[in-house]
């Protein structure tokens, strides 16, 4: 036993050197043989050039990696801190599969890491890929948009969800390079470029300098294709169009928020359709309503570019029929609308956005542009306000939009019935802590909101209806309707009912920057404080680190299978594309 | 406007917590009243257009509705005036996540923070067009400069 520990303290006590010098990309990455990525080494700290060794299998590091690295003598943290000497060799790449282990040394620091670099088959299982996101896509969700949509008789569904057909299935790890949880950039960065990060980072690693657009760059999949391909691309979002998921698909950045430079990324690949929100970002500053602070008009940028340009459900109806080459949808200043606020409530800004188009709209409009291209296409689709609603716990606009996106599931599946060469991937990025535990009666006696909750046999079923046979609950607030909570909380006000005037705004930020119970539902019939188990600096319901459940059909369908890192993802989708073919590898 | 000579902030603050009737005296003239509706002519993607309201007084006193975000820093002199009462995600502690329809509020002297979901009106000279916060980089189309408010 003493020798045990003192064996583990040993190998701490490694582990903490070890970590000093960090090695980018980090250990056990895995590469796509032949994609671009930077080489980064941060030393703790300050050497010459001269005494730094490094090796990849034991031999000069510069013929294996492409070229030398450039020597930054002193890098600086904030307030000008030194933080030690650094290499770093843009657009590194390894054109041969295989194991890579580099070893650092440099002023007493040794480091070690190996990467795994893997090629594709040489022909392509599929010709298409239509990779659908629900953004926190969570069990509940599914189970609530089947209840809610197809209805339930003696414990049997009354129909499927067109997610509940696909035939492959894998669990899902979602955990970033910095933390067990995960946000929505690190996650589908995973998904689009194979390599981990760190929560709110984009297409790079995060590295230790204070600069969000320095950080070394790994491939995205639209950079990917555009290289190995003559593919078309598609990205479509309920979200703004340089929100965290969409913007995965294109872009670099460690923060996320570098929202007006993601437009820049996007038109620096120029997708062949982009569809979604966000036009703030396109506009100059000097347009009211721009969210950017330069002058940069990048609607006619686009224009200039070939695209044809939609702003509302109408111009994205007729631009079928157009013969632009590459189509810009733009339906809102910032996050489009949900499906309830949109088709029924007419709340949240529909008022001043009138005739938004609904995901069904757009994944259609993107699916007859992108088939134009005899090459094929990638589409990425994503059900952004899943996640938007799940955060305040608007559980009834979460539920409508997963049923939206079900919608869209069922376009995709459509597509590759008719076009078989097409792998559809459905899943989420990450979880939500929401569970479905009963009903909600308003019939019951009494009050007290918590005594109408239906638990075991007392929850019956619910009495949503959909008597036009639009796949919605015709009223989102009948008498019986799922209680669905979530396992954390910041303060706020549950009021155990639907909220018919917009989405729900749980919270309020105080003086102190805490996020108090927002005093708007305090008067709601039966409404009552529920006090956090969050940080007061929550301002919402946060993500779950649960795995996700994703499912796929189609060739290629058959590698989802058992449990795998969000990172592995990608390697299924290149080797599906053969986007590491040996006549693809020198592609540049 | 009523003119107010330059006050230390403890000063102020005193006076604020001795006489909060005193931030409730009218104006000595009414300034318009502006809501947030009336404050674009149009909303659309490829942009918004003030209203000829906000151009017709641009300049002038005028007296708006709403709630106060939380300042971004604590040292700013200024402060968002919203529609509602506002969350802001974690992910965006920048200006850029702001809803459209917000209004910035440089005061002319310090003023405590009132607690959030207060209804405050806030008097001051309307001032139209882009300006970018020095201090801060916070860029703003619409402000309220010279400004007071006090709880509704």
């Amino acid at each position: 036993m003493r020798t045990l520990l003192a064996a583990l303290v040993a190998t701490t006590i490694l582990a903490g050197t070890a970590q000093a010098t960090t090695v980018y990309p980090l250990p056990r990455a895995t590469i796509l043989a032949g994609s671009p990525f930077d080489f980064k080494v941060e030393l703790p700290g300050v050497v010459k050039a001269d005494d730094v060794k490094i090796t990849v299998n034991g031999e000069d590091y510069v013929a294996a990696l492409g070229s030398a690295a450039a020597f930054v003598a002193e890098e600086k943290g904030k307030e000008d801190k030194v933080l030690g000497s650094a290499l770093i060799l843009r657009g590194a790449r390894i054109l041969k599969a295989g194991s890579y282990k580099v070893d650092v040394t440099a002023g007493g620091e040794t480091k070690s890491v190996t990467w795994e670099v893997y090629d594709t088959i040489a022909q392509p299982k599929a010709k298409n890929v239509i990779f659908l996101l629900g953004d926190g896509l969570s069990v509940a969700h599914r189970t609530g948009a089947r209840i809610m949509s197809k209805g339930m008789t003696e414990g049997k569904a009354n129909g499927r969800l067109a997610m509940d057909d696909l035939d492959h299935m894998a669990f899902v790890g979602t955990s970033a390079t910095d933390a067990i949880a995960t946000d929505s950039a690190n996650t589908m960065s995973a998904y689009m470029t194979g390599h981990k990060t760190a929560v709110n980072a984009l297409g790079v690693y995060a590295d230790r300098t204070p600069a969000s657009l320095d950080d070394p760059k790994v491939e995205t999949i639209a950079e990917a294709l555009r290289r190995t391909t003559k593919k078309a691309i598609g990205v479509v979002s309920t979200a703004e169009i340089e929100d965290a998921t969409p913007a995965a698909v294109v872009a670099h950045t460690r923060k996320r928020a570098d929202k007006a430079d993601i437009v820049g990324m996007f038109y620096a690949v120029q997708p062949d359709v982009i569809l979604g929100g966000g036009s703030a970002y396109f506009l100059p500053q000097a347009t009211p309503g721009s969210k950017r602070k330069d002058d940069k008009d990048y609607i006619q940028l686009f224009k200039d570019a070939g695209y044809a340009l939609a702003t509302d459900k109408t111009e994205l109806a007729a631009s079928s029929g157009t013969n632009a080459a590459k189509l810009l949808g733009l339906f809102h200043t910032g996050n489009m609308d949900t499906v309830l606020d949109r088709d029924f409530l007419k709340k949240g800004t529909v008022a001043k956005f009138p005739n938004q188009p609904g995901l069904v709209d757009m994944t259609n409009a993107a699916l007859t542009q992108l088939s134009r291209n005899q090459e094929g296409f990638f589409l990425m689709v994503e059900g952004a306000s899943i996640d938007k609603m799940s955060h305040p716990m608007d559980w009834d606009r979460a539920m409508y939009e997963t049923i939206e996106f079900d919608k869209a599931v069922a376009v995709a599946r459509d597509f590759a019935a008719k076009n078989p060469e097409t792998l559809i991937v459905v899943t989420g990025d990450h979880t939500h802590g929401m569970s479905i535990v009963g009903t909600i009666d308003d019939e019951k006696p009494g009050t007290e909101m918590r005594q109408k909750v239906g638990v075991y046999a007392d929850a019956g079923f619910p009495n949503y209806e959909d008597k036009d046979g639009d796949g919605y609950p015709d009223k989102v607030d009948p008498t019986r309707r799922l209680a669905v909570f979530s396992s954390n909380f910041p303060d706020y006000y549950e009021t155990f009912r639907p909220k018919l005037e917009g989405p729900f705004e749980p919270t309020v930020q105080n003086e102190k920057k805490e996020y108090v119970a927002n005093p708007a539902y305090k008067d709601v019939p039966g409404a009552v404080l529920r006090e956090g188990n969050l940080p007061r600096a929550s301002e919402s319901a946060v993500h779950a680190v649960d795995d996700v459940v994703l499912q796929a059909s189609g060739p290629g369908a058959e590698a989802f299978k058992g449990y795998l890192e969000e990172s592995d993802i990608y390697r299924v989708l290149a080797d599906t594309l053969a986007l590491g073919a040996p006549d693809k590898i020198g592609a540049k | 406007m009523t003119k107010t000579k330059p006050m230390r902030r403890r000063t102020l603050l005193g006076l604020l917590a001795a006489l909060p009737v005193l931030t409730r005296v009218p104006r000595a003239h009414a300034a318009t009243e502006v809501g947030f509706d009336d404050l674009y002519g149009s909303v659309g993607v490829l942009g918004l257009t003030f209203s000829d309201t906000v151009k017709r007084l641009n300049g002038q006193s005028v007296t708006m509705s709403g709630f106060m975000a939380p300042p971004l820093k604590a040292e700013a002199t200024f402060f968002v005036l919203t529609e509602i009462p506002m969350s802001i995600c974690p992910f965006c502690s920048s200006d850029s996540d702001w809803p459209d329809n917000i209004v910035v509020v440089y005061l002319d002297a310090a003023q405590t923070f009132v607690q959030p979901g207060t209804r405050i009106s806030v008097s001051g000279m309307l001032d139209v067009g882009t300006w970018t916060d020095p201090e801060t980089g916070f860029v703003s189309r619409l402000r309220l400069r010279s400004a007071r408010y006090w709880s509704v």
